[in-house]
């Protein structure tokens, strides 16, 4: 098998900066909390976390980290609506709006935003809402009814 | 033969009705492009806390099975393999169903499946209570061991860089020590109160194993390309259980294989049916019609990998060394009813160990039937809008996550471990090692300072740990699947400077 190789160096590096920084922060976190007892094991998985991170690093700094694609700005322009509907259906929509109320306006709005159908399609719009309608009818039967959740209310439902 | 006692509990109305759905639901979910075995079992996980444990595993073991035979639906219709598992699927299934032949290759792939998973399964009843008396004789220092092995062979062996897939194992095993620790009560790496309980695995797995998928649809973006839509004509089911009578050599080989790569720890069902397919081209004197639509190399691939499911859980139900990623899901799904693999499992619950693995082998069969059944309308499953499947798992993951303890603080971690987790897997980092940490990470530290405080009371840690032929046994495996992964790493690094070989047909770019 082989693995189409994109990544640049500095892409390579930023992820091995970031491993390489949480690791030196556990590292130093293990070896100067209390009680000690409490992060005996912690400084074991720590050091060879670090050991690691280092090497990582290294191969990264060097040219020699090959494995991965890395992240292209096309797809990446992509993911971020999709995303921003996700955070602000975690962060706001779920608990102001009710679960059920929020999760079907998230579920349609991921459907409409990705949806290769032209938005000016008027079957296309009745086609979303029922998806999404009969969907979140699922969920509901499944997750209040069957393994009766308690959820967020939130202003709708 | 002590399976036998416990084979009327799958028959028991729900456990059956869960067998059912699991079986049909896995079929249908594996079908899916898009969707993995290990992202099905684990959006499972949250339904099965309120089931027993032997219903729960029940719906996680059918839904293993059939996913990963239902991933053959997209990789013969579409050349989408729906599991990384199916991968060897496509290359001849798609030819045989561009010629019109589409049902052939099916059934072919859900009978081949059938008689490889049966065969897996027997495996596993009859090798796992022999290693699971021999895990009776563990200590703590062995345990401690056996996760620190559980975690470096999936992280040496299940990754394309072995450095990034042991330093993904040690940032799941810090990930485990988040929170409060159980002996002394003192706070670890507890930045803020969302993390005051620790990170739920449930939220974990959801989140390593569901978003990143997710994200993956999202990157695609308004993807208007056509998918090539092969129409599924009927076949007889007779005439291709004649042919997989007379494809003895490839059938045989496909599911020794299978059985093998299984058994090793970490290794998976991408590579089982892709060894498969190569061994039974390299040894048919039609190897030159492998890749044109030839159904040998179909029933190989297929009979890899489900003969590999039953033994993945052979050293997953002994040793809590789980043989692929989906079986280290179905670990946790063991864990969160208090169930500890090894001796625990078939001393003190029986029913459970062999009610599950009865389940298995009943499964595989549920499996074939329906899975015959589903081929004449499987093109349209298989081509399941994207923004529907990515909407839905959204969605799915969301509740599921929410509602093991109704934590909001799990649902926003389960999204930042599982945007982490896309970007990291964009440079190499692997998931399932990350997700084996965090399971065996608290296995591992109570083993530690177990052994520590009985090393204090004797000769100290040095003997005790590096002492003892099972202690030296275990470090040398650490040792040589580390060095084995290092190995082959450094002769990958020097088989990408020379130039591809355009006789190989496997090589496959993901």
């Amino acid at each position: 098998m082989t693995t189409t190789t994109t990544a640049n160096r500095m892409q390579h590096l930023v992820p091995a900066s970031a491993v390489l920084a949480l690791a030196a922060g556990v590292t130093f976190l293990s070896f100067t909390q209390e009680p000690a007892e409490a992060f005996l094991f912690p400084r074991v998985i720590a050091v060879a976390m670090l050991v690691l991170a280092v090497w990582n690093f290294a191969r990264a700094a060097l040219g020699l980290a090959r494995v991965g694609s890395g992240v292209s700005l096309r797809p990446f322009l992509n993911i971020l609506p999709g995303l921003a509907v996700v955070v602000a259906l975690i962060f706001a929509g779920l608990t102001l709006l009710g679960f059920y109320a929020a999760s079907f306006l998230g579920f349609l709005a991921i459907y409409t935003i990705y949806d290769p159908v032209p938005l000016t399609h008027g079957g296309g719009w009745l086609r979303r809402i029922a998806v999404s309608a009969a969907f979140m009818m699922v969920i509901y039967a499944l997750f209040a009814r069957l393994l009766q959740v308690q959820t967020p209310q939130g202003l709708l439902f | 033969m002590e399976f036998i006692a416990y084979f009327g509990n799958v028959f028991e109305p729900t456990a059956f009705l869960l067998l059912l759905g699991g079986t049909i639901g896995g079929l249908i979910l594996g079908a899916t492009p898009g969707l993995s075995p290990t992202m099905a079992v684990a959006l499972l996980i949250p339904f099965t806390f309120q089931m027993t444990a032997a219903h729960g595993l029940i719906l996680l073991g059918a839904a293993y099975t059939s996913t990963v035979a239902g991933g053959a639906v997209s990789a013969v219709l579409l050349k989408i393999p729906g599991a990384p598992a199916n991968v060897a699927t496509s290359l001849d299934g798609y030819e045989m169903a561009k010629r019109g032949e589409g049902a052939r290759a099916l059934h072919l792939s859900f009978l081949s499946s059938g008689v490889g998973g049966v065969l897996g399964v027997l495996l596993l009843i009859f090798l796992t209570p022999l290693l699971s008396r021999w895990a009776l004789a563990f200590g703590p220092s062995h345990l401690f061991w056996l996760a620190i092995l559980g975690v470096t062979v999936i992280g040496s062996l299940d990754s394309r860089s072995f450095v990034k897939g042991l330093l993904s194992g040690c940032l799941g095993l810090w990930l485990a020590m988040i929170g409060y620790d159980d002996i002394q009560g003192a706070q670890r790496f507890i930045f803020t109160d969302s993390l005051a309980g620790g990170i739920n695995f449930i939220a974990a797995m959801l989140g390593i194993f569901a978003v990143p998928q997710v994200l993956d649809m999202f990157a695609k973006g308004r993807s208007t390309a056509a998918v090539v839509s092969i129409k599924v004509s009927p076949q007889s089911v007779g005439d291709s259980m004649r042919e997989i009578g007379r494809s003895g050599r490839a059938l045989s080989i496909g599911t020794v294989i299978g059985v093998i790569v299984g058994l090793i720890p970490g290794v998976g069902g991408q590579i089982a049916g892709l060894v498969a397919y190569d061994q039974t081209r390299k040894m048919s004197p039609h190897r030159r019609k492998f890749g044109t639509g030839h159904s040998e190399g179909v029933i190989a691939a297929e009979a890899a990998n489900n003969a590999m499911v039953g033994p993945s859980l052979v050293p997953l139900l002994t040793l809590s060394i789980p043989g692929s990623p989906t079986a280290a899901v179905l670990l946790g799904g063991l864990l969160i009813h208090g169930i500890f693999p090894g001796s625990d499992l078939f001393d003190n619950h029986p029913d459970v160990a062999w009610t599950f693995i009865n389940s298995m082998l009943i499964g595989q069969i549920m499996m074939v039937i329906f899975g015959i059944m589903i081929a004449s309308w499987a093109a349209k499953i298989a081509r399941a809008p994207q923004p529907v499947m990515a909407a839905a798992v959204v969605i799915l993951a969301i509740f599921g996550t929410y509602s093991v303890q109704q934590s909001m603080d799990d649902v926003l971690i389960m999204l930042v471990l599982g945007v982490g987790m896309y970007f990291f897997e964009k440079f190499g980092f692997s998931a399932a090692p990350l997700v084996l940490g965090l399971i065996l990470g608290p296995i591992a530290e109570a083993n530690f300072i177990q052994g520590a405080m009985i090393a204090e009371a004797g000769d100290g840690a040095l003997p005790y740990f590096f002492g003892g032929v099972m202690n030296l046994f275990l470090i040398v495996l650490i040792v040589a699947s580390v060095g084995y992964s290092f190995w082959s790493n450094v002769v990958h690094a020097r088989d990408r400077t020379e130039a591809p070989r355009p006789d190989n047909p496997i090589e496959v770019t993901p």
